[in-house]
């Protein structure tokens, strides 16, 4: 191999293929942007996390419960608070809050607090330093957004149960805290000792309570946890220390970027298709030279290297150039998920991730290059003479073989490696593999279909515009792969997001529910009722709601079964956790029953009490029909069998349970109740709310249709993030669509010009090129339609499990979009025609 | 210096074999001048290439300068090209995306140890010798035809072959600079001593070789010295 001459030529070419392949280098260049960018970030968010997790929890350790401590608990933390180690305490609840002198209402978060929690972080107030403050009789704090939604000011009184407070201030900046979560609950802080008199705990209320405690020793942390553990597991009291909030943390900003990054590499993948189509059509343009070269004397190898060289060096530009622009929107993304972000980012440089990205771009660029670039090897030096040599690839060529699996491979390592799990990762890469394969194959489909069902009868130009469709050196397979693979991307993106946006979309029909009363307790619900009738609002449904915990499942108790070697067939969490119970004889229209019969169908021939469970939390504790659950109702034991298992759609506006009761069981036992009620006009529910809250202050209301925007602003949220990186796929089909679009204007440039010295007017040619270029981007944008919505429908069935419905309306956009496209170029090209001379076009395209 | 014993060449024409050479025999001697003449698909360019080594053939064997082309693989005989054989083409075939010179530079690049100074000399005096001294750095689409055939001429000289092969080398010019082109490529080819097959279907053109060899139907019908 005469490597000092490859190189030369690569200098030499380098002319040419400046001008050919730069925009394939700039598609290049936005995925490994992305990806650098991405992963960047990354390690911004893993350092802030370390750097921020103290001031994320606000203490050293977290205990939290959602019932107040027991006294064997609440006298481990006297003690420590005698041994002169802070405690704070609070307690959480969801609450109805009234502004009296403006009749607005509006569901917010209670937080009771007691002690200087947080030690840690800047929490700051305006005006300043209230935090500590106001907690002399009767004064809140807010959030801001409280101020907001009951319309009030700092000086103003908000009610909440019994009790106005004054509102001294507000929130500013609360460490840990994601302003997201002020958009869903606002918070307004009252101090802990006047929490009785607002009478809004009362029995079965749903509240958490936390104590946190600044130990910030790790030993004696460490010390004291292991002294307490057995305790506080005994009595269900989970915590949380520094380090387990920063495992947490760095796990789900992990999984989040991972997912972006999977999106940036489906960018980087779609340049790398570009490559390859871009390659393919410069090394068919550079047969005659490679057959020169071989002719005077140039080895195989050495024609093989200076073509290798050229695609490496356009990988390397790009990839370069990608770093550049990464390091662009790095700085960006901390801005565009701030929303989800409970600390700051501040984007540094990590050599890591910029040189992973840059082999990154640099490998694909090449390995997508390797496969049209093995034609080289074939050209036989007779070609010189002969132009009509054949330099097709040999069949069963093992560097053929070698090259893609090698491609095959890298695909597959790099998204296994970026996705956030192995299982992900291969399905993603399975996906882009498939996308390949049945555009490949319609790209061919296509070329056969014309050629065979040939539009004889056609005009003249429509039958010439057909045939460049199969003749020999057209582009379709290309254009179909580039424009196919871009608008399936792009399709797909929005199909998902239209999936699960609709998934959320409340139902808005006249006859469905649009106000949702809960925790009406059982001496309230007449009164309730009452004012309801009084208004004019139906009730719509009333479901009574009964909280019980899991006390053992067939005879076994819970600690039994968690202290024995066959505890992994359990879920922790679904053994622990506090259930809320339904009882009624119908099922509801989110509900299936999938197995076993529903009660009053037949008689079990036990006396106990059957029940309905839900198929995941069935499989989750490990039980079947027949089972027998021991539940704990407020201190009560009771004994129920299971009869059926259920499917539930929890997706919708409506309370759902793991467990339904056959009625008659828990007719006596504690409870509240929900009612769903709808009332027309927005002015009438707010009326009804506020005078619903001055007589059952502890009942809470939720107008789902707030519920609606503010789901619609989190979503929103969510997929402007999306959004974002798929911006940089879209970016980069667009160039490889323009790409692959004007490598095909050349060679029809050169055919049309020959035309037009035949003798056809310009009119005439840009008549064939138009039917060209529509037909192309037609079909190759219905494939890449049709193929979006077939991954949508898959995505929507086993990663998102949501019912899927096509948009069928944005689909057919996307469709004649990618039409119009590639007919607007067509027509580009067709105008240059008619504007210039033929020879001076001639002599202009001439290399 | 060029001995072909007994050669064919056939080829599958959809799905038949198509014989477009029969059993030639032929024997140049050093420093010889022998032009290849025929009617088109009698067989010439197929001949061509099978004594210049760009392709096996059925049966038989070429020798080029005491080497058994068929004893060398592909890359070998590509280096033996690039040792010892010139080309001119029909369609000249410049590597469009180099200069006159850096066409020129080209064979004597592929030679081990690439193009030293000397080499940069030999390509600036034969462009000269050509006429194009003053257009060694424009592009092949900044020349003429027969510019671009002078710059082929000048490549095929570059690296000192000991035989040649042109490809109707007038075939794609007009008369009269086709005649330029066949003055020089003679001029220099006495000068360099080069043993030089010419394909042509051109009989002014093969009148000027010493000795012309006539196919027909890929057999060689004639072989006689040239009438000039």
């Amino acid at each position: 191999m005469n490597v000092r001459f490859a190189l030369r030529m690569v200098r030499r070419e380098g002319r040419a293929t400046g001008r050919r392949l730069g925009l394939h280098v700039l598609a290049i260049a936005v995925g490994v942007g992305a990806l650098v960018a991405i992963n960047s970030f990354r390690r911004d968010l893993e350092r802030s996390v370390r750097e921020q997790a103290r001031t994320i929890l606000g203490s050293d350790l977290e205990l939290r419960r959602n019932q107040p401590f027991p006294d064997s608990v609440q006298a481990v933390l006297d003690s420590a608070a005698a041994a002169g180690v802070p405690v704070s305490s609070a307690t959480s609840f969801g609450s109805m809050a009234l502004a009296p002198a403006t009749g607005r209402t509006r569901l917010v978060q209670v937080r009771a607090i007691a002690g200087a929690y947080p030690y840690y972080g800047g929490l700051t107030t305006q005006p300043p330093d209230r935090w500590l403050a106001f907690r002399d009789g009767l004064q809140a704090l807010v959030d801001p957004a409280v101020l907001i939604q009951l319309e009030v000011g700092i000086g103003d009184v908000v009610r909440l149960g019994d009790v106005g407070f004054t509102i001294a201030g507000v929130v500013t900046n609360y460490p840990g805290q994601v302003s997201l979560q002020s958009a869903i609950g606002p918070r307004i802080y009252i101090p802990l000792d006047q929490l009785d008199a607002t009478n809004l705990i009362r029995r079965g209320s749903r509240a958490f309570y936390e104590a946190n405690l600044k130990i910030d020793d790790a030993t004696v942390l460490r010390r004291f946890l292991y002294r307490h553990t057995k305790l506080f597991e005994r009595h269900q009291v989970s915590w949380d220390t520094v380090d387990e909030t920063e495992d947490e943390l760095t796990d789900a900003f992990d999984t989040l970027a991972r997912f972006l990054g999977l999106v940036g590499l489906a960018a980087l993948l779609l340049g790398g298709v570009g490559v390859a189509s871009a390659i393919h059509v410069y090394v068919k343009s550079r047969l005659d030279t490679v057959a020169v070269l071989r002719c005077l004397g140039a080895r195989q190898s050495t024609v093989s290297t200076i073509y290798l060289l050229q695609a490496a060096r356009l990988g390397v530009l790009g990839a370069a150039l990608g770093v550049l622009f990464g390091l662009v929107v790095q700085a960006l993304l901390p801005r565009v998920l701030a929303e989800f972000l409970p600390f700051d980012v501040v984007p540094r440089f990590h050599p890591a991730a910029v040189l992973e990205g840059f082999a990154l771009g640099a490998l694909v660029a090449l390995l997508f290059a390797l496969l049209p670039l093995l034609a080289v090897r074939n050209v036989p030096p007779l070609r010189a003479i002969r132009r009509d040599t054949d330099a097709t690839p040999r069949r069963r060529d093992p560097w053929w073989f070698a090259a893609g699996l090698a491609l095959a491979g890298a695909v597959g390592f790099v998204s296994v490696r970026q996705a956030p799990e192995p299982a992900i990762g291969i399905g993603f890469a399975a996906t882009i593999a498939v996308t390949t394969l049945l555009l490949t194959l319609t790209g061919l489909g296509l070329m056969g279909a014309t050629r065979r069902f040939f539009p004889n009868r056609a005009a003249y130009v429509v039958r010439q515009g057909v045939a460049n469709l199969f003749r020999p050196r057209n582009q379709t397979l290309a254009v179909t792969l580039a424009l196919g693979f871009g608008v399936f991307l792009i399709a797909t993106l929005y199909v998902v997001q239209h999936t699960l946006l609709r998934q959320f979309r409340l139902d808005a029909r006249p006859d469905r529910p649009n106000l949702v009363l809960f925790d009406i307790q059982r001496d309230q619900l007449d009164g309730v009722r009452a004012l309801l009738a009084d208004r004019g609002l139906p009730v719509l449904q009333q479901t009574a709601i009964v909280p019980a915990r899991i006390h053992a499942l067939n005879g076994r108790t819970v600690d039994e079964i968690l202290n024995t070697p066959g505890a992994y067939r359990y879920e922790r969490w679904a053994l622990r956790r506090e259930y809320r119970h339904t009882y009624r004889d119908t099922v509801v229209a989110s509900e299936q029953v999938v197995e076993g019969t529903w009660f009053g169908e037949r008689r079990e021939t036990d006396s106990l009490p059957q029940i309905s469970i839900e198929q995941e939390i069935a499989r989750d504790l490990n039980l079947g029909l027949g089972d027998r659950i021991t539940w704990n109702v407020q201190g009560v034991l009771l004994e129920s069998r299971i009869t059926s298992i259920r499917t539930v759609n929890w997706a919708r506006f409506e309370p759902n349970f793991f467990v339904v009761f056959q009625p008659g069981a828990l007719d006596d036992a504690p409870q509240m109740s929900i009612v769903l009620t709808r009332g027309a006009e927005v002015n009438a529910r707010a009326l009804f709310q506020r005078d619903l809250v001055e007589r059952f202050p502890n009942v809470a209301a939720i107008d789902l249709t707030l519920v609606q925007r503010t789901v619609d602003t989190v979503i929103g949220r969510v997929t402007l993030a999306i959004r974002f990186m798929a911006l940089f796929s879209i970016v980069s089909g667009i160039i490889i669509l323009i790409g692959a679009l004007a490598t095909s204007r050349l060679q029809r440039l050169r055919e049309a010009i020959l035309l037009t010295t035949l003798g056809a007017r310009a009119r005439q040619v840009r008549a064939m090129l138009l039917t060209e270029y529509a037909a192309l981007g037609a079909l190759g944008g219905l494939t890449g339609v049709l193929l979006a919505g077939a991954s949508g429908w898959l995505a929507a069935r086993f990663v998102f499990d949501v019912p899927f419905r096509p948009p069928i309306a944005a689909l057919a956009a996307f469709w004649i979009g990618s039409a119009a496209l590639s007919t607007v170029i067509g027509a580009l090209t067709g105008r240059e025609l008619a504007r210039k001379p033929p020879l001076e076009v001639l002599r202009s395209l001439s290399e | 210096m060029i001995v072909a014993e007994h050669l064919e060449q056939t080829y599958l024409s959809g799905g038949r074999p198509l014989t477009v050479l029969h059993d030639i025999n032929l024997t140049v001697e050093p420093q010889g001048f022998v032009a290849v003449v025929g009617p088109s698909g009698s067989g010439k360019t197929t001949l061509l290439g099978l004594l210049a080594g760009l392709d096996r053939p059925t049966r038989g064997r070429v020798r080029l300068d005491g080497q058994d082309l068929a004893a060398l693989s592909e890359d070998d005989r590509a280096a033996f090209r690039a040792d010892r054989v010139g080309f001119v083409f029909q369609t000249f075939q410049l590597i469009p995306t180099l200069t006159a010179l850096e066409n020129v530079l080209v064979p004597l690049e592929l030679k081990p140890g690439g193009a030293a100074g000397d080499d940069q000399r030999r390509a600036r005096d034969l462009l000269a010798r050509v006429g194009l001294g003053e257009r060694l750095h424009h592009y092949p689409t900044q020349l003429s035809g027969g510019e671009q055939q002078r710059v082929g001429v000048a490549r095929a000289f570059a690296n000192r072959p000991k035989i040649l092969f042109a490809d109707e080398p007038t075939g794609s010019l007009d008369a009269e600079t086709g005649h330029g082109v066949i003055d020089l490529l003679v001029e220099l080819n006495r000068e360099a001593r080069t043993t030089m097959i010419l394909v042509t279907h051109d009989p002014e053109l093969a009148a000027r070789a010493r000795r012309v060899v006539r196919l027909s139907a890929g057999a060689v019908v004639a072989d006689e010295p040239s009438p000039s």
